[in-house]
């Protein structure tokens, strides 16, 4: 644990974090682990389908998709091995959920990967976590290893007949990687290129064959919905919005962390109680709310209940639960171009528009940023930005695209007042002096 | 070539993980594990895993030449990554990689005459709601100040 729990927090996959022991078997086993399970292996693969369709539980990595409705899509009757792949390559900028939820509870995370693995009839899964985590792989490797030695892996699995191998597989430092097709890609050995789709995932995915491929936190919420009945997890959130999601606040509050609290919860709470408020009693100047791919809000804008659709109302995303808060004397210009060569490091280079998109933004971003900018490069940036949109294979084009635009149209003052200030007044020149 | 038993094992152990006819999917991960012996990916290492792993030499060089954590050069001992990304940066991340690199004289994936320390300037570690953030070799350290840095630095030196 990183930060302490708020009273306001509604805690259901991160309650056991703090217990002590919390990632080993036996916490796991003492507080509800594995009952989920018990319950699926006694369920039909539709009632599981059924019961998440009912949780309204949507993806947590990013684009929010209904879980119950992506797992359905899987072919059963598809003669091809079928894999469940947990996407923990957590790293959009601002998010640091992930790692909580392996380094506290390696077990809740396994134990939604095998009710996964029963309800689509799989029988290998991969936990795909990014290079730089690797002390949470050997966290994962550890748990693993504990939930073979009870049988909750490998054949038979409790007398159910049901056989399921999970392994963990590491990443070598690739953002790209996140997005699903490219995560594939480089679990396959290959550079991290995305694929286009459809097919997706679900009809082909890792080697060609179906699989079910969902972000740890979504996985870690499966037990929960099993455990506590699709309608009771619904419940806790907003209509279409079920349950309770990782916040990860960053930035200029007093109590950063990560929390978790229902959909729909308030943004002015989470900012103002939750986390104690802007640094040093400065001003809010803006919220990026879902990781660095989402568009920037303003001040004002920051009240609205924070759930996937509230978010979309207010033309942003709730993507991947990085907050980032910005106060009052936070350079803009500065954030928008760390944004963008991000994004321009991290591109692929597989879609031209996203690799010359990103490329030419940061170098415009950079002389903007050293005051050599021009008026007209604002409205380049704009321009060039919205051509990239759409034009991809996948997300990181957008992604990109869309956190500039939201900069410039938000705070195009703050690019205005950096021509004005670095304004060249010409001096009188020399006398020219003659040489007789 | 062989490996520390430590090493060779882990290897094995990767490559069992994957399904026959897939080993490919073990380049990866088997990269990974033999750089932090080697401490660098050399034209031996990407020889081996091709043979182990039944693909082309070519076709594990373009993997080596995709991910930023696979390096064909040799970094320092200690590879000091620092995070400047946007929630680092809003907390001093950016003063943090100026520091660095001005009390050891190198820029970013630049070793020290010594060999001992190199450093980086990474995307996003992950570490956003405790930035700034460093991290060497594999272990994070969370809230980094200047004097934070200097100690790490400092700890690092002396050992050596």
């Amino acid at each position: 644990m990183f930060n302490e729990p708020h009273p306001d927090e509604v805690r259901i996959i991160s309650r056991r974090f703090g217990l002590p022991n919390s990632a080993s078997i036996d916490t796991y086993l003492a507080h509800e682990g594995y009952v989920a399970l018990m319950k699926a292996i006694e369920m039909s693969p539709e009632q599981i389908i059924d019961e998440l369709k009912i949780s309204n539980l949507r993806g947590r990595g990013g684009a929010g998709f209904p879980t119950g409705l992506k797992w359905s899509f899987i072919p059963r009757d598809n003669p091809k091995p079928k894999y469940v792949v947990v996407n923990a390559d957590e790293s959009e900028p601002g998010t640091c959920k992930d790692r909580l939820l392996i380094q506290n509870d390696p077990h809740q995370l396994i134990e939604g990967c095998i009710i996964a693995a029963r309800t689509i009839g799989c029988k290998k899964g991969y936990i795909y976590i990014r290079g730089e985590y690797r002390y949470l792989i050997d966290i994962m490797d550890k748990a693993l290893a504990e939930a073979y030695a009870h049988g909750y892996l490998g054949k038979n699995i409790k007398g159910s007949g049901l056989d399921f191998d999970l392994y963990t597989h590491t990443g070598a430092g690739a953002y790209e990687c996140g997005e699903e097709s490219a995560l594939l890609e480089s679990l396959e050995g290959k550079r991290g290129v995305p694929r286009i789709r459809p097919p997706f995932p679900a009809v082909s995915g890792l080697y060609t064959s179906p699989t079910v491929l969902n972000n740890v936190e979504t996985f870690c919420a499966v037990p929960a919905v099993l455990r506590m009945g699709g309608q009771a997890y619904a419940d806790i959130g907003t209509p279409k919005n079920g349950g309770t999601r990782m916040l990860c606040v960053s930035g200029h509050v007093n109590r950063p962390g990560v929390y978790e609290v229902p959909l729909g919860f308030p943004m002015q709470k989470m900012i103002y109680d939750v986390c104690g408020g802007i640094l040093n009693g400065k001003q809010l100047k803006g919220v990026i709310p879902g990781g660095s791919s989402s568009p920037v809000l303003k001040a004002d804008e920051c009240d609205f209940p924070m759930d996937y659709d509230n978010y979309a109302r207010m033309k942003t995303m709730a993507g991947s639960g990085g907050m980032m808060v910005m106060d009052e004397n936070t350079d803009i210009v500065k954030v928008a171009l760390r944004t963008m060569r991000f994004y321009a490091h991290e591109s692929c280079g597989w879609c031209i528009p996203c690799r010359e998109g990103t490329s030419w933004l940061r170098k415009i971003l950079t002389r903007m940023d050293e005051g050599t900018g021009r008026r007209a490069d604002i409205d380049l940036i704009h321009e060039l930005a919205k051509n990239m949109l759409g034009r991809t294979f996948c997300p990181l084009g957008d992604a990109a695209a869309m956190p500039t635009i939201g900069f410039i149209e938000k705070f195009r003052e703050e690019f205005e007042a950096r021509l004005r200030e670095t304004t060249m007044i010409a001096t009188t020149p020399d006398q020219l002096i003659s040489i007789s | 070539m062989t490996f520390t038993p430590d090493t060779e094992k882990k290897l094995q152990d990767i490559w069992s993980r994957y399904p026959e006819g897939r080993k490919r999917s073990a380049v990866i991960p088997m990269l990974m594990y033999a750089q932090d012996e080697l401490g660098l990916v050399t034209s031996e290492l990407v020889a081996e895993v091709a043979q182990r792993c039944e693909v082309t030499p070519l076709q594990v060089e373009e993997v080596v030449g995709y991910y930023s954590m696979l390096n064909k050069q040799r970094m320092g001992k200690h590879h000091v990554q620092v995070c400047t990304n946007i929630a680092c940066l809003l907390m001093g991340g950016e003063a943090l990689w100026q520091h660095a690199t001005k009390r050891l004289g190198i820029g970013h994936k630049q070793v020290t005459a010594d060999g001992l320390i190199s450093l980086e300037e990474v995307e996003c570690a992950g570490a956003c709601s405790w930035a700034p953030c460093v991290v060497d070799g594999y272990e994070y350290h969370h809230h980094v100040t200047i004097e934070k840095l200097d100690q790490l630095i400092d700890s690092i030196q002396k050992v050596h």
